[in-house]
């Protein structure tokens, strides 16, 4: 229960200080998904990410921090493994899952509905 | 345009901007923010009773559970933007549906049925990738820039 | 100097062109508003038989037209010309009913300040006896213009408090140079310039329109020697509320009082205001329908003798806006009259 306590402060925590960005700057929803990613590369690079995945779990990796903490993560692993050539191959494969969704659901959902007007 | 005349429309351009200040509705900050907040903190939870489920019946690792939280969340964001409920969610929450992976996936899955009239090719195929595309080059780039700099200080 | 103008930006209309009818064509969202009983045809679905809501814009602005003619007993193909245009990238909308209408078309662009402008170009073309009768008209679509502008219909973005609804939507005026049934009559114009006073922000359109609208006025005004008492309203396009405020105001500092009653913006009345649209409706659609089904209306019926009809456009589009410039605005102010 603790667990589901910390996913939800630090998951609401991640995405308030999204909406304060939003309204209270120039930065869009699709910037505010560019600075979340690349600031998830950067925090997990210089070693503050891990920490966090580790106290607020899926608080920590569901937000698009997360997504960049895997990136980075797996770049790292991948050179750990592979040497340079991991650099390239490491985040993709760390994330392959969520992007390969993404993109397959995405076309589903293109097969199977329509746009609908707004009222 | 002389000295004067510059500074006349700046002055110009500054009292307009005053004017617009005063005459735009404020959207209000806290409640804004305590919207995000409890709609993303709730796709977290529901993010974590999928790891967990995967954790205990799959018998999956940790890092492969959270994976496949991912995963279905960016199905049910799929689902729920097909239906034409994601967006009024998203109107609610503001942040708190673009932060999580659902605002990620929802901008994958928007333009690939909006562009659907202009083909599966350069329609669906390439508009998927409109709004969503900017995270995967900033993130995939410097997930590189990482792994790079790791290669040579390995720190 | 052209004998047909005064002061510096105003023309006038010796003969007085008559509209002889009006017809409106518009969405669900707007045939629940204030105005729904008065729309020509009120489509219950927005893609309107169509594959997409391009087409269902097109077919919309055709229908638009054809009703227009239909009530003034003119069969479509003795239409001497077709002014027009609308919101998409190249005015499709307008040209791909011009195709299917077969009458000669100028097509035109002014964002949503397009009634204006093809009511003056069409009233020049019947008044200088080069053509009538004309068809002038102007629409929008919702969906199409989202997805051009803004985002897809199914993206989950929050609208600001300042942002405005596109109106779905396309109203058409018939205009005559043998104006003895005519409903209201076209007597001046003043042509407006493009204003920027430096607002980026694409969903503040309001405020980027507002002093393109204040400068047209206040040009008209001292063109024609008359005040806002002249007119028994003054009929903005698209400002919504943040633009009509913004309007009053710089008319106060430049000394001409406009009054919330003088004063009624086409984007604050065409919706219902229980609808969560925020600042108002906006469009090429907008000004236009609510002239075919509201403002004409009421001229005719003599319950008003005189107004100014200004829409007003946003010139935008969304390269220019992603390269950072900022939007300028433009209004065209057009008399409208009863009775000759």
């Amino acid at each position: 229960m603790l667990t589901y306590i910390k996913v939800f402060l630090v998951g609401g925590l991640l995405c308030a200080i999204g909406e304060a960005l939003i309204l209270k700057t120039k930065l869009t929803p699709a910037r505010i998904l560019v600075t979340y990613i690349t600031a998830g590369v950067v925090l997990s690079a210089v070693g503050l990410y891990a920490p966090l995945v580790r106290f607020a779990s899926a608080g920590a990796t569901v937000p698009l921090t997360g997504f960049g903490h895997a990136l980075a993560q797996g770049a790292i692993s991948g050179v750990q493994e592979n040497g340079l050539l991991g650099a390239f191959t490491g985040g993709l494969s760390a994330t392959a899952g969520g992007i390969a969704a993404a993109i397959f659901f995405g076309f589903l959902a293109a097969m199977f509905f329509k746009p609908q007007p707004k009222d | 345009m002389d000295k004067n005349q510059q500074t006349d429309r700046k002055a110009a351009l500054e009292h307009y901007a005053e004017l617009v200040h005063r005459f735009t509705p404020k959207s209000h900050l806290a409640q804004g923010c305590l919207r995000a907040f409890w709609v993303g903190g709730s796709i977290c939870m529901l993010g974590q009773a999928i790891a967990d489920v995967g954790a205990s019946w799959l018998k999956l690792t940790t890092t492969s559970s959270l994976m496949l939280a991912s995963v279905v969340l960016v199905f049910l964001t799929a689902l729920l933007t097909g239906i034409g409920i994601f967006d009024k969610i998203a109107q609610y929450a503001g942040a708190g549906t673009v932060v999580p992976i659902t605002g990620f996936a929802n901008a994958m899955v928007s333009p690939a049925m909006e562009f659907k009239p202009e083909g599966w090719v350069l329609g669906t195929g390439a508009r998927l990738f409109t709004i969503a595309g900017p995270v995967l080059v900033f993130g995939i780039s410097s997930s590189v820039v990482v792994g790079v700099l790791y290669y040579f200080i390995r720190w | 100097m052209p004998q047909n103008r005064i002061g510096e930006r105003t023309i006038l209309f010796p003969h007085a062109p008559g509209i002889l009818a009006a017809a409106a064509v518009v969405g669900p969202k707007e045939g629940k508003g204030p105005f729904g009983q008065a729309f020509d045809l009120v489509i219950d679905d927005p893609m309107y038989g169509q594959e997409s809501y391009e087409q269902a814009e097109h077919a919309i602005y055709r229908e638009a037209c054809q009703r227009c003619c239909q009530k003034a007993g003119i069969e479509t193909r003795d239409v001497q010309a077709l002014l027009g245009g609308d919101l998409l990238n190249q005015i499709m909308a307008a040209s791909l009913a011009a195709r299917e209408l077969e009458v000669p078309f100028l097509g035109l662009y002014g964002a949503c300040s397009t009634m204006s402008e093809s009511l003056i170009l069409g009233a020049i073309l019947t008044d200088g006896g080069y053509a009538s009768p004309v068809i002038c008209a102007a629409g929008s679509h919702f969906c199409t213009a989202e997805r051009q502008y803004r985002f897809p219909l199914e993206y989950g973005g929050q609208r600001s408090l300042a942002a405005q609804w596109t109106v779905t939507g396309t109203g058409a005026c018939l205009l005559s140079g043998e104006a003895e049934t005519a409903m209201a009559h076209i007597t001046g114009a003043t042509i407006g310039q493009v204003v920027d006073m430096g607002i980026n922000d694409a969903s503040n359109m309001g405020a980027a329109m507002a002093p393109a609208a204040a400068n047209t006025l206040l040009r008209h005004f001292q063109d024609t020697g008359r005040t806002p008492e002249d007119y028994d309203k003054i009929i903005t396009g698209d400002l919504g509320q943040v633009g009509s405020d913004l309007l009053r105001e710089l008319l106060k500092e430049s000394g001409i009082t406009l009054t919330k009653e003088k004063h009624l913006d086409c984007g604050l009345e065409i919706f219902d205001p229980k609808d969560d649209i925020h600042a108002g409706g906006s469009g090429c659609g907008c000004s236009a329908s609510v002239l075919a089904s509201h403002l004409l209306p009421r001229i005719h019926k003599g319950e008003w003798q005189r107004i100014l009809f200004m829409a007003t456009g946003a010139l935008l589009s969304p390269t220019t806006s992603q390269q950072g410039e900022t939007i300028p605005g433009v209004a065209h102010a057009v008399v409208i009259e009863g009775g000759k």
